[in-house]
C-alpha cells in the first residue's frame, strides 16, 4: 500500500447492549489517559460495535485487552472538509464515480473546519481519488484539532 | 445373519419386479374398459342421487344417469372444475355421511378459499393402493427403506407416500421437510435406498451433502427417487443420475383427486394411472374434443372410485397426451406423458397448441445452443409466424459463418419436428436475453386478439 | 367407554399370568439383541427364570445412553426387512435415538392410542384436529393412527398457522383436539381475540408437556373442553402409553402393554405405590426393539388406591425429570446437544447460558454465548453472521426457534464442577 502514512486506525469494540457499557470503556479510556477524539456506535440484534477515534491507539487497544474487552483495530481515511454545505457531497461523489463503496462513516466538526472518517473498500484508490477532488486527507498526527 | 438378510432382500427384489396386483394392472384392457364402465355407471347413479351439486349440474347439461350407456358417454357429463371446489368450501361436496369420514386434507388455495378433500376409509385405502403399485412398478419394496420428505400434514404429499410406502412393506422414515444436514445423515445412518420428495429439495439435498463432504453415490445407498410437485426436466433426471446415482421416477396427482397417485415405470416412459381407480382423458381445451393418442391436451380426470368427495371430469389445467399401447413393461392401463405445462400458457400456432415448454424441452436436448430463450409469435399477414431466440452457449466462437447457418438449421429442424409447426430461430449472444428469478415470462405474443 | 373392556380391567392372576408371560417372551425376544444377549450371559438369567414379579428386578436396566451407544441399529431384535417405520428422537448428543417398528409394533401402538381416545368418550362420529408435529416426531402419526383406528375424521393440521387452525376448528365443526397444554392456551387467547367461540370442541388431549391443574381448570373453561393428559415416550412407541380415563386421577399405564416399576433413581431399588421415583417401564408387545426395564427419566408414583372406573395400574402425573432434559414447546431439548451444536461453530467460545421463559403462554429460548477474540475483527457483519448462522444451525437440528445473545469474553458465570447452564424461568404449566 502505497498511501500507509494516512492510514488511521479507528478502535472498534465489542459491546452488548447493556447500561453501563459505554460507561466501562470510556473508564478504562479515562484510567489509561486516552483521549477520545470521535466516536459512533454500530447497532445490532442486543450488541453492538463502538468506533473511536483515539489519541493513542496502542495505549487504548491493549488497555482494552486487558480488561478482557474484544477490540480490533480498523483502517480508516479522515478528511478535512469546510464546515459548511456540500463539502460531503463532493467527496461522496467522487468516490461513488470510482465505485469505491462506503461501508460506513461518521463526522466530527471542530471549532472551524469538520473531519469526515470514511471505512471504505479500497483505501489505496480512495485516498487518491479524494486528494485528486481537491479534499485534504489527514495523516493520524495531523487529526487533533489545532485549537486544542 | 447379515448374508442372510441381503440374500433375502435380493430375491425379494427379483419379485418386486412383478406387479404390485397383477390381475388388476395387466388386465386386458377391453375387460379394464368393462370395469370402468362399471365403475362409472354406478359413480353417476351416486352423485346424481346424493349430491346436489352434481344433479344441478347433470340437469343443466340434459343428461340424466340412465343415458350413460357406454364408456364413451362419459363426455356427456359436466365438468368439474377448481372454481367448483372452492365454491362449495368446507363440504358443500361431500356425499358421505359424516361418520363414514375418515380424513379431511385442506390445500390452501393460492386465491381465496382453500380447497377441501373428504376421504372415506376406502378412499384412503385406494390412495395408499395406487402409490404402492406405482412404488412397486420402479421395483421398490419390502426391505427398502424409504425417507419421505415431503412435507406432512394438511398437504397430501407427506401422508401419500407414507401410507403407500407402508403397504408395500418397506421400512419408512417420516422425515418430512427441513433439517437438511440431518437428514443426509439419515440417509447415511439408517442405510436408506430410496427417498421421495420434491425436485428442488432433492437439487438442494445433493448440494447440503456435498458441502458436508458426503457423497450420495459413493457414501449412501440411495439408488431411487420419487420426484413430484414440481415440474422438472429430463435433462435433471440425467444430472441426477450423472452426479448422484440416483433413478428418479416422476409422481402424478393433485390434492383434489387425493393426493401423489400415479408414478412412471422403470420404462420411464409416462405415469400409469390405474384404469380401475381413474379415468383419464385428454381434450382439446376450448373445443373439449378428444385428442388422438400421443397429441397434447388438457388432462381430464374421472376419480371411478371415490366417495367422500366424488370427482368426476376434473379439468387438471395440465397438459399430458394419452397411450393406449400396452407399456413395454407390460402393464395395460393406457398411460399419460409427462407434464408439458399448464393449459394457461398454451400458445395456439396456426391451429395448433403448441406449449413453451416442449420449446424448453428440445432446446435443452440441443448441446450447441444454451439454455436460455425467448419466444416471439406474430401475424404476418394472415398466419402466425412463430419465433425462438436461443443464447449460443457460453464461451462459444464460431470459426466460420456457415457453422452459425448449421446450427441455425439444425435447432429449426428439431423444433419442427417435436412441435408440429415450423419456427424461426435466432441466435443470439450469450447474455443477451432476460434472466428470471421464479417463474419465467418467455413469451411475448404480439398477435393482436381477433 | 372400554375399547376393550376384559383386557383393560384384567385384575390380580389373570394380569399376573398375562404380564409374567409377556415378561417371558420379552426377554426372549432381547436375545436376539447383543446387548441383552451378553447382559443376561453375565447374570445368568434366561426367559423360564422370570417366574414373579420379584424376578424382574434381576433384569438390567437400559438406560438412553446405552441406546446411543447402539446407534442406529444395535438394538434392533429383527431384520429390517420387518422394519416398516423408523422414528428417531432427541439424543443427548448429536446423534439422534432410533426407534424402529414392525407391522405388529405399529399396530400395537395404534390400538393403545384408540384405547385412550374411546376411554375419553371419542367415537367414529367425532371430528379429530390433530395439531402437533408429523413426520419423525412420534406424537403427530401417533395420534393420527390411532384416531384412524377409531374412525374418526383425522385433519392432519400439524402445527403453525394459528388463524388458519382455528377456522378449521370452526368451518369443519371439530370436536376433539390433540396439542400441547401451552399451544391450547395460545389456541384460547387467539380464538378470544377473534370473537369467536367453538361449541362443538368437546376433548382436549394435551401431551408432550407437563401442565398444572391450574392449566386445566383454565382450559375447561376458556375451551370448553374436558382435558385429558397423555404420556409417552417414542422409545416405548410413542404417545399413548398413560392416560387420564374420566376420573382425572392419574394416568392409567396400560398393563397388558407396559410392566411399571418404580425406583429410586440414586440406587436403582424398588419403591412401594405412594412414593416417587423414577418410571422404569418394560415394554411387554415391542418386537422390533424390545427393551428391558428402560429408565425414563420421568419422576412419578404408581397410585395405591383403585381407580373407580374400574381399570388397571395408574401413575400419577408427572412432575420433573431425574436428569436435566428440558421440555421447550412440547420437544424434548438436553443442555448438552445445545452445546454440541453452538460449540461446534467457529467464533463461539467455550461458554453459554440458556435462559427459557413464558411468553404469551408460549416457551421462548435465548442462549448467550462468548464470543472469541479471533472472530471480532472490529466489524459489525461479520458478527451479525455468526449470530444468525446460530439461530439457523439451532432451528435445524433442535426445529426450535431461539434468541442468540453474543456476548464478550468472561462474562458468563464459570462453574466448578457439574456446570448449571439452564436458567428456567418458567412458572409451572
Amino acid at each position: 500500500m502505497k498511501n500507509n502514512a494516512y492510514l488511521i486506525k479507528q478502535i472498534s469494540i465489542f459491546s452488548e447492549n447493556k447500561p453501563g457499557k459505554l460507561a466501562h470503556v470510556a473508564k478504562v479510556f479515562q484510567d489509561a489517559n486516552v483521549n477520545m477524539m470521535s466516536f459512533s456506535i454500530a447497532e445490532a440484534e442486543g450488541f453492538g460495535v463502538i468506533r473511536a477515534l483515539v489519541d493513542k491507539p496502542e495505549m487504548a487497544f491493549s488497555s482494552l485487552s486487558k480488561k478482557g474487552i474484544h477490540v480490533a483495530y480498523t483502517d480508516v481515511i479522515a478528511v478535512r472538509m469546510k464546515n459548511q454545505p456540500g463539502g460531503l457531497y463532493e467527496v461522496a461523489a467522487a468516490l461513488a464515480e470510482a465505485a469505491v463503496n462506503i461501508e460506513y462513516s461518521y463526522a466530527f466538526a471542530g471549532c472551524h473546519q469538520a473531519t469526515l472518517i470514511l471505512r471504505v473498500d479500497d483505501i489505496d484508490a480512495a485516498i487518491d481519488i479524494i486528494q485528486k477532488s481537491g479534499a485534504y486527507v489527514l495523516k493520524p498526527e495531523e487529526l487533533l484539532c489545532p485549537c486544542e | 445373519m447379515k448374508n442372510e438378510t441381503d440374500v433375502r432382500i435380493a430375491s425379494q427384489r427379483r419379485r418386486q419386479l412383478r406387479p404390485f396386483d397383477a390381475r388388476i394392472e395387466e388386465m386386458p384392457l377391453e375387460n379394464l374398459e368393462k370395469l370402468q364402465f362399471r365403475y362409472l355407471k354406478k359413480l353417476v347413479y351416486q352423485v346424481y342421487s346424493f349430491s346436489p351439486h352434481y344433479r344441478e349440474r347433470m340437469k343443466a347439461n340434459g343428461v340424466h344417469p340412465d343415458d350413460i350407456t357406454c364408456l364413451s358417454d362419459i363426455t356427456k357429463l359436466p365438468f368439474m372444475y377448481k372454481e367448483d371446489l372452492r365454491n362449495q368450501y368446507p363440504t358443500g361436496l361431500v356425499v358421505s355421511l359424516p361418520e363414514e369420514l375418515v380424513r379431511y386434507h385442506v390445500s390452501s388455495g393460492t386465491t381465496g378459499k382453500p380447497t377441501v378433500v373428504a376421504y372415506t376409509q376406502k378412499d384412503i385405502d385406494l390412495w395408499a393402493e395406487s402409490v404402492a403399485r406405482g412404488l412397486t412398478s420402479i421395483g421398490l419394496g419390502r426391505g427398502d427403506v424409504i425417507q419421505i420428505s415431503y412435507g406432512y400434514g394438511l398437504f397430501t404429499g407427506g401422508l401419500g407416500l407414507h401410507y403407500g410406502a407402508e403397504r408395500i412393506g418397506a421400512t419408512v422414515v417420516p422425515a418430512s421437510v427441513g433439517n437438511t444436514e440431518k437428514q443426509i445423515e439419515l440417509i447415511q445412518d439408517l442405510e436408506v435406498t430410496a427417498i421421495a420428495c420434491t425436485p428442488s429439495y432433492l437439487m438442494h439435498l445433493g448440494e447440503v451433502a456435498q458441502a458436508m463432504g458426503v457423497s450420495i453415490k459413493d457414501d449412501t445407498k440411495l439408488k431411487t427417487a420419487v420426484v413430484g410437485a414440481e415440474p422438472w426436466s429430463e435433462e435433471m433426471r440425467r444430472r441426477l443420475y450423472e452426479l448422484y446415482g440416483i433413478s428418479a421416477y416422476d409422481i402424478y396427482g393433485t390434492s383434489e383427486l387425493s393426493g401423489p397417485l400415479f408414478t412412471e415405470c422403470t420404462a420411464m416412459e409416462g405415469f400409469h394411472p390405474w384404469g380401475d381407480i381413474v379415468y383419464c382423458e385428454v381434450l382439446e381445451p376450448e373445443s373439449h374434443t378428444q385428442m388422438p393418442d400421443g397429441e397434447r391436451g388438457e388432462l381430464v380426470v374421472t376419480m371411478l372410485q371415490k366417495e367422500g368427495l366424488p370427482i368426476i371430469r376434473y379439468r387438471t389445467g395440465d397438459i399430458s397426451a394419452i397411450h393406449h399401447e400396452q407399456c413395454r413393461c407390460k402393464r395395460t392401463h393406457p398411460r399419460i406423458e409427462r407434464l408439458s405445462g399448464r393449459v394457461d400458457d398454451m400458445l395456439i400456432i396456426r391451429g395448433i397448441n403448441v406449449f413453451p415448454s416442449q420449446i424448453e424441452h428440445t432446446l435443452l436436448g440441443l448441446s450447441e445452443v444454451g439454455d436460455n430463450f425467448m419466444i416471439e409469435v406474430s401475424r404476418q399477414g394472415v398466419l402466425d409466424a412463430l419465433m425462438v431466440k436461443v443464447e449460443l452457449p457460453q464461451g462459444f466462437s464460431p470459426d466460420k459463418l456457415e457453422d452459425l447457418i448449421t446450427i441455425k438449421r439444425h435447432v429449426e429442424r428439431e423444433l419442427r419436428n417435436s412441435l408440429n409447426v415450423a419456427a424461426g430461430v435466432e441466435l443470439v449472444e450469450f447474455g443477451s436475453l432476460p434472466r428470471f428469478e421464479g417463474k419465467a415470462k418467455r413469451v411475448i405474443d404480439l398477435r393482436e386478439t381477433v | 367407554m372400554f375399547r376393550d373392556k376384559a383386557i383393560e380391567t384384567l385384575s390380580s392372576e389373570g394380569l399376573q399370568k398375562l404380564q409374567i408371560e409377556r415378561l417371558q417372551q420379552t426377554l426372549k425376544r432381547a436375545q436376539s439383541v447383543p446387548f441383552y444377549r451378553e447382559r443376561c450371559k453375565e447374570i445368568g438369567i434366561a426367559p423360564h427364570d422370570i417366574q414373579t414379579y420379584d424376578d424382574v428386578r434381576k433384569l438390567p436396566f437400559t438406560t438412553k445412553k446405552d441406546l446411543q451407544e447402539g446407534y442406529p441399529f444395535g438394538f434392533l431384535a429383527v431384520p429390517m426387512s420387518e422394519v416398516v417405520r423408523i422414528h428417531t428422537t432427541s439424543g443427548t448428543t448429536g446423534k439422534p435415538t432410533v426407534v424402529a417398528y414392525t407391522a405388529e409394533d405399529l399396530e400395537s401402538w395404534s390400538e393403545l392410542i384408540a384405547r385412550n381416545l374411546t376411554m375419553a368418550g371419542m367415537t367414529s362420529d367425532d371430528i379429530f384436529q390433530n395439531m402437533v408435529n408429523y413426520g419423525m416426531f412420534t406424537g403427530g402419526l401417533g395420534f393420527h393412527y390411532g384416531s384412524e383406528k377409531i374412525g374418526a375424521v383425522t385433519i392432519p393440521s400439524a402445527t403453525g398457522n394459528t388463524h388458519r387452525q382455528i377456522e378449521m376448528l370452526s368451518d369443519f365443526g371439530v370436536t376433539a383436539i390433540h396439542c400441547t397444554p401451552s399451544y391450547a392456551m395460545r389456541i384460547v387467547e387467539v380464538v378470544e381475540e377473534m370473537g369467536m367461540s367453538l361449541p362443538k370442541l368437546k376433548y382436549g388431549l394435551f401431551g408432550a408437556e407437563p401442565w398444572s391443574e391450574a392449566v386445566r381448570a383454565e382450559l375447561e373453561k376458556r375451551l370448553g373442553v374436558e382435558a385429558f393428559d397423555s404420556y409417552g415416550m417414542s422409545e416405548l412407541f410413542g404417545p399413548g402409553v398413560a392416560f387420564e380415563c374420566p376420573e382425572h386421577d392419574g394416568l392409567h399405564i396400560w398393563h397388558d402393554a407396559y410392566y411399571v416399576e418404580i425406583i429410586d433413581p440414586k440406587t436403582g431399588e424398588n419403591l412401594p405405590p405412594g412414593v416417587r421415583g423414577e418410571l422404569v417401564v418394560t415394554p411387554l408387545l415391542k418386537y422390533a426393539m424390545p427393551l428391558l426395564r428402560y429408565r425414563t427419566g420421568d419422576i412419578t408414583m404408581l397410585m395405591p388406591e383403585p381407580c373407580p372406573c374400574g381399570r388397571g395400574m395408574r401413575i400419577a402425573r408427572l412432575t420433573g425429570r431425574t436428569d436435566d432434559m428440558l421440555i421447550i414447546r412440547g420437544i424434548n431439548v438436553f443442555p448438552s446437544q445445545i452445546e454440541h451444536i453452538v460449540m461446534q461453530i467457529p467464533g463461539v467460545g467455550d461458554q453459554f447460558m440458556v435462559t427459557i421463559e413464558r411468553v404469551n403462554h408460549l416457551d421462548e429460548m435465548s442462549i448467550s454465548v462468548e464470543i472469541t477474540d479471533d472472530v471480532f475483527n472490529g466489524e459489525l457483519d461479520q458478527l451479525t453472521k455468526l449470530q444468525s448462522r446460530l439461530v439457523d444451525e439451532l432451528k435445524e437440528r433442535l426445529e426450535l426457534r431461539t434468541t442468540i445473545r453474543l456476548v464478550e469474553r468472561g462474562s458468563l458465570p464459570r462453574f466448578e464442577g457439574k456446570a448449571k447452564r439452564v436458567i428456567d424461568l418458567r412458572e409451572g404449566m
